[in-house]
């Protein structure tokens, strides 16, 4: 019968490798950077977490593994919703630079008029 | 002709419809060089406007001299038509509506001596850059879009979208030849490219102030069409 750790041996070598290649020409493309990764920890959880009974880990450790993506899920909406939250939040308001781009527009008006340009 | 400098840059200005602003653009490039002893020329692209840009680009040619300004018709793509006449070593892209001010390009040029970038990139997301004239929603659509991007592409650079940058001239030539798509997606393609072929990118703070935004609020449409091409990027890059 196959088992899970048979499994995750079967994965070809690429995508068990954590670095990934760094030379601009041969670098994989994001999507399959996060389906090599995703497959990667997708695997191990299996693995771990829906083991058959004689291969399984300590109950306390299971108990804590078989909601761990949805928690892990919930937990990176939270710091997006968070992050983006901040990032509005400090969102400089240039005031000062559109009262100076109104002075400059009235200077360059009237030295454009000066030189000739019909507005 | 006047004898060009090693550090001449090119300022690509395409236009539609901005009439108004053009002189005004071109005034406020011209005092910033000035100020600051750069050598520069403008080269204006305008896409056939029909509220009169071209005649106030060739009044403004014939004020300042062909040598410093000088106006083409379109054919193709403005950029890389506009590149063709380009007689400087760096070229700076920026909107002609006034939403980018020229007095970042000097900092720009000293971003890029600092550490030889190919690439500065103004940002409005970082340091004490920042943005005038938009509302909340705006705001939040601008840092979701962003955050989103970053997830996804983890591109080393915090403002993709942005339109304010100056490139080294082989280095957005080798970008042209490679980006395909438009708008928004295509100024993010063009940083994520240049990651890609072993381009550095700088980033310089600058303000955007956005006197537009009353008139064409962000669409649906444009949603979309920024979703879809990020996803292809992703796919793809």
């Amino acid at each position: 019968s196959l088992s899970y750790p048979r499994l995750l041996m079967a994965l070809p070598l690429s995508s068990r490798r954590l670095s990934l290649p760094v030379s601009p020409q041969a670098a994989m493309t994001k999507l399959a950077q996060w389906l090599c990764g995703l497959a990667l920890l997708g695997s191990a959880w299996a693995a771990l977490a829906l083991a058959p009974p004689g291969l399984q880990p300590p109950a306390p450790l299971r108990q804590a593994l078989l909601p761990l993506p949805v928690y892990l899920l919930v937990a990176f909406g939270c710091y997006s919703l968070a992050t983006v939250g901040y990032r509005v939040a400090t969102f400089n308001d240039c005031e000062e630079a559109a009262a100076e781009l109104q002075e400059h527009i009235r200077a360059a008006r009237a030295d454009l008029r000066r030189q000739g340009l019909r507005l | 002709m006047a004898a060009r400098g090693p550090g001449r840059v090119s300022v690509l200005l395409p236009t539609y419809n901005e009439r108004d602003n053009l002189p005004l653009v071109v005034w406020l490039l011209v005092r910033t060089f000035g100020d600051s002893g750069i050598d520069f020329e403008i080269i204006i692209i305008d896409d056939g406007s029909p509220d009169g840009t071209q005649e106030v680009a060739q009044q403004l040619e014939k004020i300042y001299g062909s040598d410093k300004i000088f106006f083409l018709f379109p054919s193709g793509t403005a950029y890389i038509h506009g590149m063709k006449y380009a007689t400087g070593n760096f070229i700076v892209i920026m909107d002609a509506d006034l939403s980018h001010h020229p007095k970042f390009i000097p900092e720009f040029i000293r971003k890029q001596k600092e550490g030889n970038f190919d690439i500065v990139s103004g940002t409005r997301y970082k340091g004490n850059g920042g943005v005038y004239g938009w509302d909340l929603k705006r705001k939040l659509i601008s840092r979701g879009a962003n955050f989103l991007t970053q997830v996804l592409l983890r591109p080393g650079a915090s403002d993709l979208t942005g339109s304010f940058r100056l490139y080294r001239k082989e280095v957005l030539e080798k970008l042209m030849e490679k980006c395909v798509s438009q708008g928004y997606v295509f100024q993010m393609e063009m940083i994520v490219r240049a990651r890609q072929l072993g381009f550095t990118i700088g980033e310089v703070p600058i303000s955007f102030v956005d006197r537009v935004y009353g008139e064409s609020k962000l669409g649906g449409n444009e949603i979309v069409s920024f979703l879809k091409g990020l996803l292809t990027l992703f796919a793809t890059t």
